[in-house]
């Protein structure tokens, strides 16, 4: 039975936290260890999520949770993984929580190597498009536009103007066990993506997007609206990649209006038209090679 | 226990009454959020039908679902108000902080 | 009934970690560690070591690995050498401040630039800040020994602190003697499995590894030096009770060869130290009173027994195989800072030699006598840090 606020239990697991109001990451994380339970081992990089969640003597995890070295979370995920083997432990998940830039950049040779070990552990990658701990900076999965505080918007600098890694198929390259793409304004479908991560047997990856009120400049209550939004005009897809195939889970027959959804945003205010009609044309060609080869 | 508490904890004063290493037991909690809260969310327990959205959308899990109507911990909301926008029924309103 | 194995010294390393059973190995290859790892696979292939051996991506992810299984409650091993350990730097902090137990082997090797295989100890001191327990070994048998007194050490409760065992490049690594291999029953007698007080329990869980800010942060830091100065005693005991149960013992921290008596000492570490006991006695037969101060332990350093056992010495050579650029050998700096605690210091001399691996004759360390000797006699104010046997002017 897929997991949904009535059956979900009312205990929290990540609770007290100082993340800012209206955070997708920490909403990410809350139905993350919802999901997984209290045997779970959190394995959360220095990230905002960290920073937030682990100033002594203030212990905002419910469960087990270590802070790794910054490039290193999957090889420490790894560890754990290897040392639970070793002693016989049963009935535990190791749940690893970066993010953007903590997956896309410096920690992608850590998670190169975890999954190519193929090791059982579940790593999401909360994706709010920027390096927000540190206040803003790009990072490899900052979008086409996005005005961040080293690729600020103005005659010279247009915002940031390389494309997003695509750590989705990245990881589906690996031949991972499940790979998944969510985002927090469709809750059913990223509840029932880590439902199916969990019970994965070998290692799963979640790329969930996670609108950052305070990065991307738009109101606080607006998180959940935003994530909805992205998918609906084709900015994030959701999908799925397991047993060698690709599946698309939502194929909008028309796209809502990408500029409605830059316009929101004031990391976005600085574009112009034709800025707008740049990303819009990158998305009908993501989309025309989606609609071609993945399953629907 | 559903949520964690606030907690005293005293500074050791012998260095061997620290933990080994930065660590610590999970879920021990010594402040409160509240002060980040310019708006307070109250329910109107008329509206709401324990439709279950708000509960499930907190980032910060301060809606408590376990009795007949759904409460607030007000410790720990900061008010960012995606409970409000997010319900279909209207049943939650936002209120400047003082103003109630 | 003796067991003896002609094995070389990262062969003899391996011996040793197979004996101590460490539950998970996380390694990365570099030259000269590789024989050791690639004999642990060996080991782990033909049952005779039960372990989870993990094929890691980098250094830095072969230390992480050995955090996040320390994290649980695994005994774990890993080695590396010079880049490697370079590159693990972070991790290296990493481990001592969250106070692991973790066991490494380092092959003292030349740091790049230039590219050099060879063995020097520019990697293993210019990490002596990093907060682990550092060992240097002067042969083969050693090692072995060494690398299971490192599991007693670190898994002290008192001490949880991780634990480098060196041993130079080529030099020792690829060089063969006769090692006697010690009892497997006995080994689990000096060191059996405990649960680590600082691990992650699944019923009891726990936030490791956290964030302490300027309110809390000293007192970490002082909890974690406190640990690493008594685990002196610690590594005197710990050689003491191996003695009592295989027969063999390395001085603790430091071996007196000959000091007593001495006008003259060297002191120096790891297989230089070897050389060096040779010359003293050639030296001693001919009737100069000269001695060896081996320093088998670094950190933590033994000011102590160094200021015990040189304070009647007329002048002290250091021998080591690094530089700290724009100063001098850090030993020398180390050594020098112990003996300004006497009323009446000794003069002391530095002999940077056998950088990039670069040999280090009897000869070698003869000619370092008789300069010290010289120059304790010599009024002369003099620039007192020589590299040894350089090409050029």
């Amino acid at each position: 039975m897929a997991i949904n606020a009535k059956n979900m239990t009312n205990k929290e697991l990540f609770y007290g936290h100082k993340a800012c109001g209206g955070c997708a990451a920490s909403l990410t994380i809350r139905w993350t260890l919802k999901v997984f339970g209290e045997r779970t081992i959190a394995v959360v990089p220095p990230n905002c999520m960290s920073t937030v969640g682990f100033i002594f003597p203030h212990m905002t995890f419910g469960c087990n949770a270590v802070i790794p070295p910054f490039a290193a979370t999957a090889a420490v995920m790894s560890g754990i993984l290897a040392g639970a083997e070793a002693q016989g432990l049963e009935d535990y998940h190791v749940v690893g929580f970066a993010g953007d830039g903590g997956t896309a950049d410096i920690g992608i040779q850590s998670l190169s190597g975890a999954i190519d070990r193929n090791d059982k552990i579940t790593y999401i990658c909360y994706d709010n498009e920027a390096y927000m701990n540190t206040g803003i900076q790009k990072s490899g999965l900052t979008p086409y536009g996005m005005k961040t505080t080293n690729t600020p918007a103005g005659k010279n600098i247009h915002g940031s103007m390389s494309q997003k890694k695509n750590m989705f198929e990245i990881m589906a390259a690996h031949e991972i066990t499940y790979a998944a793409t969510a985002s927090v304004g469709y809750p059913e479908d990223m509840l029932k993506k880590l439902e199916k991560a969990k019970n994965a047997p070998g290692p799963s990856y979640i790329h969930v997007f996670a609108p950052c009120p305070t990065g991307w400049g738009t109101e606080s209550d607006t998180t959940i609206e935003i994530g909805k939004e992205a998918v609906d005009c084709g900015l994030w897809y959701l999908a799925e990649y397991e047993n060698d195939e690709f599946t698309l889970n939502k194929n909008p027959k028309e796209f809502s209006s990408v500029e409605d959804y830059l316009k929101k945003q004031s990391r976005f205010s600085h574009l112009d038209e034709a800025d707008v009609n740049e990303i819009i044309s990158q998305r009908d060609i993501k989309w025309n090679k989606i609609r071609k080869n993945w399953v629907r | 226990m559903e949520r964690p508490v606030v907690q005293t904890y005293n500074k050791p004063k012998y260095i061997d009454d620290y933990p080994l290493g930065p660590s610590f037991t999970s879920g021990h909690l010594t402040e409160i959020s509240s002060g980040m809260r310019t708006y307070k969310p109250i329910i109107d327990n008329e509206k709401c039908v324990k439709c279950l959205r708000c509960f499930l959308v907190c980032p910060d899990g301060t809606i408590d679902k376990s009795g007949d109507v759904l409460e607030i911990d007000y410790d720990f909301c900061k008010g960012c108000g995606i409970c409000a926008k997010e319900c279909k029924f209207n049943a939650i309103t936002m209120h400047k902080e003082g103003e109630i | 009934m003796s067991n003896k194995i002609f094995a070389s010294g990262d062969e003899a390393l391996a011996l040793g970690v197979r004996l101590a059973r460490p539950q998970v190995i996380a390694a990365y290859p570099i030259t000269p560690q590789t024989i050791t790892v690639e004999r642990l696979a060996d080991y782990v292939e033909d049952g005779s070591l039960k372990s989870e051996y993990m094929y890691v991506e980098s250094e830095h992810s072969a230390m992480a690995a050995c955090l996040g299984a320390s994290t649980i409650g695994a005994r774990t091993f890993t080695a590396t050498s010079s880049q490697g350990l370079l590159y693990m730097c972070e991790c290296l902090h990493y481990a001592s401040g969250s106070r692991f137990p973790i066991v490494m082997m380092n092959a003292n090797r030349s740091t790049a630039t230039p590219w050099n295989i060879y063995g020097d100890q520019r990697d293993s001191l210019s990490q002596l800040d990093t907060g682990w327990i550092q060992l240097y070994v002067e042969n083969g048998q050693e090692a072995l020994d060494t690398v299971i007194q490192a599991y007693r050490i670190a898994e002290n409760p008192e001490i949880m602190t991780p634990v480098m065992v060196n041993l130079d490049g080529f030099v020792l690594t690829h060089t063969y003697e006769l090692v006697d291999l010690p009892k497997q029953s006995l080994v689990d007698k000096y060191i059996p499995f405990k649960d680590y007080p600082n691990k992650m329990d699944l019923d009891n869980p726990m936030s490791t590894c956290i964030t302490a800010g300027p309110a809390w942060n000293m007192e970490f830091k002082y909890q974690q030096h406190c640990a690493i100065m008594n685990s002196a005693l610690a590594i005197k005991e710990a050689d003491k009770e191996f003695e009592a149960l295989f027969g063999r013992s390395y001085g603790g921290l430091v071996e007196n060869y000959h000091c007593d008596d001495a006008d003259a000492v060297i002191v120096t570490l790891g297989s230089v130290a070897g050389t060096t006991r040779i010359v003293v006695d050639d030296l001693r037969a001919k009737g100069y009173k000269v001695g060896l101060l081996k320093l088998r332990c670094l950190r933590p350093f033994p000011k102590e027994e160094l200021t015990k056992i040189l304070k009647n010495v007329n002048v002290v050579g250091v021998l080591e195989k690094d530089i700290s650029f724009g100063y001098e050998g850090a030993v020398f700096t180390e050594v020098n800072s112990a003996l300004s605690k006497l009323d009446k210091m000794p003069k002391t001399y530095n002999f940077i030699a056998g950088l990039g691996g670069r040999n280090i004759s009897k000869e070698d360390i003869k000619g370092a006598f008789e300069k010290i000797i010289a120059y304790s006699d010599s009024k002369e104010i003099v620039n007192n840090v020589e590299f040894v046997k350089l090409g050029c002017e």
